[in-house]
């Protein structure tokens, strides 16, 4: 039996069957120039820093950690052994590219890094509601008071 | 599930004003959400930017990724390039440590003796993912328990607490694969961690005998299965 993970025509039709919440429209906003645009980064890889209390097992944790620019001292709080877990072991920019940006800014091809970034756990519930109606606005509004641009998103 | 979470709230923030892109690897998620900017990276799950310690290729990939934000209309959905499999990169070559307590199981003996490399990984990254169940100091003590539980010992004696066993394991990955990272020649390929951790070090073939054992004990799926990834026996 192959292993799910490195199985790429088994997550192909994961990916094709798994319940997925509606979305009627599609809210689409166009940003200032990228060279004016701060960026903030919002992983689901349940990013904290260390002494953090993390995320929850399960999928009924949608708090979500903040993430300050400088912070470093990053762990991956998700223990799925379903993704590649040693690239982040190597490099946190693979999941979290916080030193790219930085690197983006100082060139000028971006406006800027946000203070503050966001980790969210990736498993949650299959209706997603909590992350639609409770901490996903409540993310939206920090970024939005921080003066956010543009949103990358990445996950595990 | 990730993907369904990126996208997910992609839309909650598009709806308060922000512009997004999303970073996937599952293109017929972002499809089937209708999400506003995605671009499909064809990478192993875990992978984001593709390939950690090269910055190059990680500026490569947000370069396609700012790309999104000039289109003038959404949804879209842009594919990287590049592909990278699960295959595509060298094995870990990490050297794993003399026995040097016969009287300790190999996999106990193991942790102990890779605690050095795990400090000397801890300072120069001062960083880890240890820490949500165990502490690295407790890795060997953590490893006995499972020994137990392959000598016979029902899985709920042994001191592992009640739902933490995946988490336990979480821990005892982190401590072997931060280490290997720093121990280890050359770039980080494609679940080079994980083959090194199960099939090389005597923790992880210790963990998978464990889970065997659990599995042929009638133990419930859900204590054992994720243990190691889905397929692995």
């Amino acid at each position: 039996m192959s292993v799910f993970g490195k199985d790429e025509a088994a997550i192909g039709k994961f990916a094709a069957s798994v319940p997925v919440p509606e979305f009627e429209t599609t809210s689409f906003n166009t940003p200032n120039a990228l060279s004016e645009a701060r960026i903030a980064i919002v992983t689901t890889a349940a990013l904290h820093q260390e002494g953090r209390a993390g995320f929850e097992l399960g999928d009924d944790d949608y708090h979500f950690e903040t993430l300050p620019r400088d912070a470093r001292d990053l762990a991956l709080g998700h223990h799925s052994v379903n993704f590649d877990r040693g690239g982040f072991a190597a490099d946190i920019n693979v999941v979290y590219p916080i030193d790219r940006l930085e690197e983006l800014a100082k060139q000028g091809v971006i406006g800027g890094v946000a203070d503050n970034h966001y980790a969210f756990a990736g498993n949650q519930s299959d209706t997603v509601s909590e992350i639609r109606l409770d901490s996903g606005p409540q993310c939206a509004s920090n970024m939005l008071a921080e003066g956010v641009d543009v949103v990358l998103l990445t996950g595990t | 599930m990730c993907p369904r979470t990126v996208c997910t709230l992609a839309h909650v923030f598009e709806s308060a004003g922000l512009a997004t892109v999303v970073l996937t690897p599952m293109r017929e998620v972002a499809e089937r959400m209708k999400v506003p900017r995605a671009l499909h990276t064809r990478f192993p799950v875990g992978l984001s930017l593709g390939k950690p310690r090269d910055h190059d290729f990680q500026h490569e990939v947000l370069s396609a990724a700012f790309d999104l934000l000039k289109e003038p209309e959404g949804p879209v959905i842009t594919e990287f390039p590049v592909h990278i499999g699960p295959t595509d990169g060298e094995p870990l070559v990490c050297p794993l440590p003399p026995r040097l307590n016969r009287e300790l199981h190999p996999a106990v003996d193991e942790a102990q003796a890779l605690k050095a490399a795990y400090d000397r990984a801890y300072q120069k990254n001062q960083r880890t993912s240890i820490g949500m169940q165990i502490n690295a100091a407790e890795v060997p003590e953590a490893l006995a328990k499972f020994v137990r539980i392959v000598d016979g010992e029902a899985w709920d004696t042994v001191g592992i607490p009640d739902g933490r066993m995946y988490s336990t394991v979480h821990d005892i990955r982190c401590y072997y694969e931060e280490l290997a990272c720093e121990l280890a020649e050359g770039p980080i390929g494609p679940w080079a961690t994980e083959a090194w951790f199960y099939d090389q070090t005597g923790a992880g073939k210790l963990i998978l005998e464990a889970r065997r054992v659990m599995r042929d004990n009638g133990v419930d799926q859900s204590t054992w299965f994720g243990l190691a990834p889905a397929g692995r026996e």
